[in-house]
């Protein structure tokens, strides 16, 4: 079972957002000082699914990121937590992607390992929150995709995948090879074991540059973003309702609503 | 210019006739297709026997496609993609409009790659700008903490947009649209998926689409036990009972009751958010309610830089005699 998952690097989401800020004469977003890079979310998930089918099928887990300046320690982390080899797809033009781009160069960086299973990605990174990379790095590969899976159950030359819907859930059965987009449900990455964490750090890395890889950024992208600008918060004083006890402050919230017209 | 021409809106039906997106998307097509002198075309993918077809002609389109077969019976991601495909290629509209929902959120990305073409997911705003004539895109990304604006010179655009963003259209009676049928050719062999199981999970009461109120549990509310109060409470103000993220991994509401970016975007008139902290992520998908009312035993919580009225205090003292008292009031 020879399977790829897809990290990006992002800065840790969790971190307070009360410090993010948007340079708007930069389009970018300003995260805190010190917040730390980390492996989004989701794709941490997509990876823990991987390593739940190696841990009851064996396999060959490669973890691959595209990126500018990639992290090493934060990405070794995928190391350490069981995939066997990484992939750094990483150039000084691979810096604000769009879709499009990243897809491609995941694709260029796949089609030079020729073989594989399984593809997993996270449904969206935590920062663009574009959630298109799977779908489209499917597409360009011609195979099938399977997307925000819960749950991945891998059969004979095929996959079972549970997905959340709006009013239930569903399972679909795909062939191998495939791509399948995984959200937060299917669980959290294992915490490796400091051994694991020592023994990552001496693994050998490999880097591809755009250069190996044959690929021209300008010539992949077709999004081009015009304004970043922060969001409309809900420009509200919270009216604060205290009481001698917590009971009749309750009712006080009630009385206060139907004063207000809310119920 | 381009040779494309024309908005085209993806038509979704739900267990009540047209889903609210559609129709909204509908009007801000029309609006757009207006503005740029284009017409409006709509298209319901399915399986023979599209009952709605005979409504379809009011939608206030110009042009119904409908596009039936046996393999479209029900949504799949690849049977679609290679319908659409093939409506698109040759209808080349400028603009593909679909509701981000959970087929919405699925088709757009495939389908715009098939097409060599960009989709953008999620937009809360779609205008056009008049010196170019070209689509600005704008979209929340990074959890919520910033928003983008795109463009693109790559077409057609699959763009996916956020229920209540627009405001619907009113079905314009007697305008008939012109209605027709696209064959599709799909080769059943080129498919490598297959629905095994649809299993409905509606949880319990109202559904968060259709709420006008939402009641709210976070991780303050612990497990199922909890939430038995709010789902009481909810049926007193015909109210849906959702969740945060850790609400839905301990199990007290349903993994589809989960309310964020993660989970629906929801945007009611109340949202009653009771043990929520107000995280980036979880306000993202409800902070364009239109009064939120937040009970947490922090003072410091964010969710009191959203709400409009607040208390302090634990839950499980606050919450019986405010729902009392609630029961008291709207009987
Ligand atoms: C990429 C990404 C996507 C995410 N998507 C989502 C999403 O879609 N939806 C979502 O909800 N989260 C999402 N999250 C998680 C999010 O960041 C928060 O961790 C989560 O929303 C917190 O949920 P909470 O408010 O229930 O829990 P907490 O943050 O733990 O807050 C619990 C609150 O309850 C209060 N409390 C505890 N006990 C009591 C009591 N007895 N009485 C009164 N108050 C009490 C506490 O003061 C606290 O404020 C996402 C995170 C990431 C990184």
């Amino acid at each position: 079972m020879k399977m790829i998952v897809c990290v990006k690097q992002v800065p840790d989401p969790q971190a307070s957002s009360t410090g993010t800020k948007v340079d708007v004469a930069a389009k970018r977003v300003i995260v805190p000082h010190g917040t730390p890079p980390v492996m989004s979310p989701y794709d941490e998930s997509a990876l823990e699914a991987a390593l739940k089918i190696k841990d009851v099928h064996g396999g060959h887990v490669t973890v691959m990121s595209v990126g500018k300046n990639l992290a090493r320690p934060v990405l070794r982390k995928a190391l350490a937590s069981g995939a066997d080899e990484l992939i750094l797809l990483e150039d000084n033009t691979f810096d604000q992607l769009d879709s499009y781009a990243t897809a491609s160069i995941l694709a260029a960086a796949i089609r030079e390992i020729g073989t594989f299973d399984l593809i997993l990605c996270g449904r969206q990174a935590a920062d663009t929150d574009a959630g298109q990379v799977g779908s489209g790095l499917a597409e360009l590969l011609h195979i099938p995709c399977v997307t925000v899976a819960c749950g991945i159950e891998l059969g004979e030359e095929k996959v079972n995948v549970t997905r959340i819907v709006s009013d239930g859930y569903e399972v679909i059965e795909v062939m191998l090879p495939a791509l399948v987009t995984v959200s937060s449900e299917i669980g959290e990455l294992r915490y490796p074991k400091l051994k694991d964490l020592q023994a990552a750090q001496k693994m050998p890395i490999v880097v591809r540059n755009a250069g190996q890889l044959g690929i021209d950024v300008a010539s992949l992208m077709k999004l081009n973003l015009v304004s970043l600008s922060p969001p409309q918060h809900r420009n509200v004083q919270c009216c604060m309702i205290s009481a001698e006890t917590p009971e009749i402050a309750g009712e006080h919230l009630a009385l206060t609503m139907r004063g207000a017209g809310l119920i | 210019m381009n040779s494309y021409n024309g908005i085209m809106v993806y038509v979704e039906f739900g267990e009540n006739g047209l889903l609210p997106i559609t129709r909204q998307l509908l009007g801000c097509g029309r609006k757009i297709a207006d503005e740029l002198g284009e017409p409006l075309s709509a298209v319901i993918v399915g399986s023979k026997g599209i009952e709605e077809g005979s409504d379809a002609a009011q939608l206030g389109a110009d042009t119904v496609y409908i596009v039936e077969h046996e393999l479209l019976r029900q949504y799949r991601t690849e049977t679609y993609v290679a319908a659409l495909e093939q409506l698109v290629r040759q209808q080349r509209p400028t603009a593909l409009l679909m509701g981000q929902t959970y087929v919405g959120r699925d088709l757009a990305p495939s389908l715009a790659f098939r097409l060599e073409t960009i989709a953008v997911l999620d937009c809360i705003a779609l205008e056009i700008d008049h010196a170019s004539r070209v689509l600005l895109l704008t979209k929340p990304v990074c959890g919520g903490n910033a928003v983008a604006t795109f463009t693109s010179m790559y077409y057609p655009q699959i763009i996916t947009i956020r229920d209540k963003a627009m405001l619907p259209m009113e079905p314009s009676f007697g305008k008939n649209a012109h209605v027709v049928h696209f064959a599709v050719s799909l080769e059943p062999r080129s498919f490598k998926t297959r629905l095994i199981k649809k299993v409905k999970e509606e949880g319990e009461g109202l559904r968060l689409e259709e709420a006008a109120v939402i009641i709210s549990g976070g991780r303050g509310i612990g497990g199922a036990e909890g939430f038995r109060q709010l789902h009481e409470t909810a049926a007193i103000l015909h109210a849906a009972v959702g969740g945060s993220r850790p609400a839905c991994d301990n199990r007290g509401v349903a993994p589809n009751r989960q309310i964020g970016i993660t989970g629906k975007i929801v945007s009611p008139d109340l949202y009653i958010a009771v043990g929520i902290s107000g995280s980036i992520q979880q306000m993202s998908g409800c902070g364009q309610a239109k009064r939120i009312v937040a009970i947490n035993k922090d003072p410091d919580a964010p969710i009191f830089k959203y709400a409009d009225f607040g208390v302090v205090g634990d839950w499980k003292k606050v919450f019986p005699s405010f729902s009392a008292k609630l029961k008291e009031l709207v009987s």
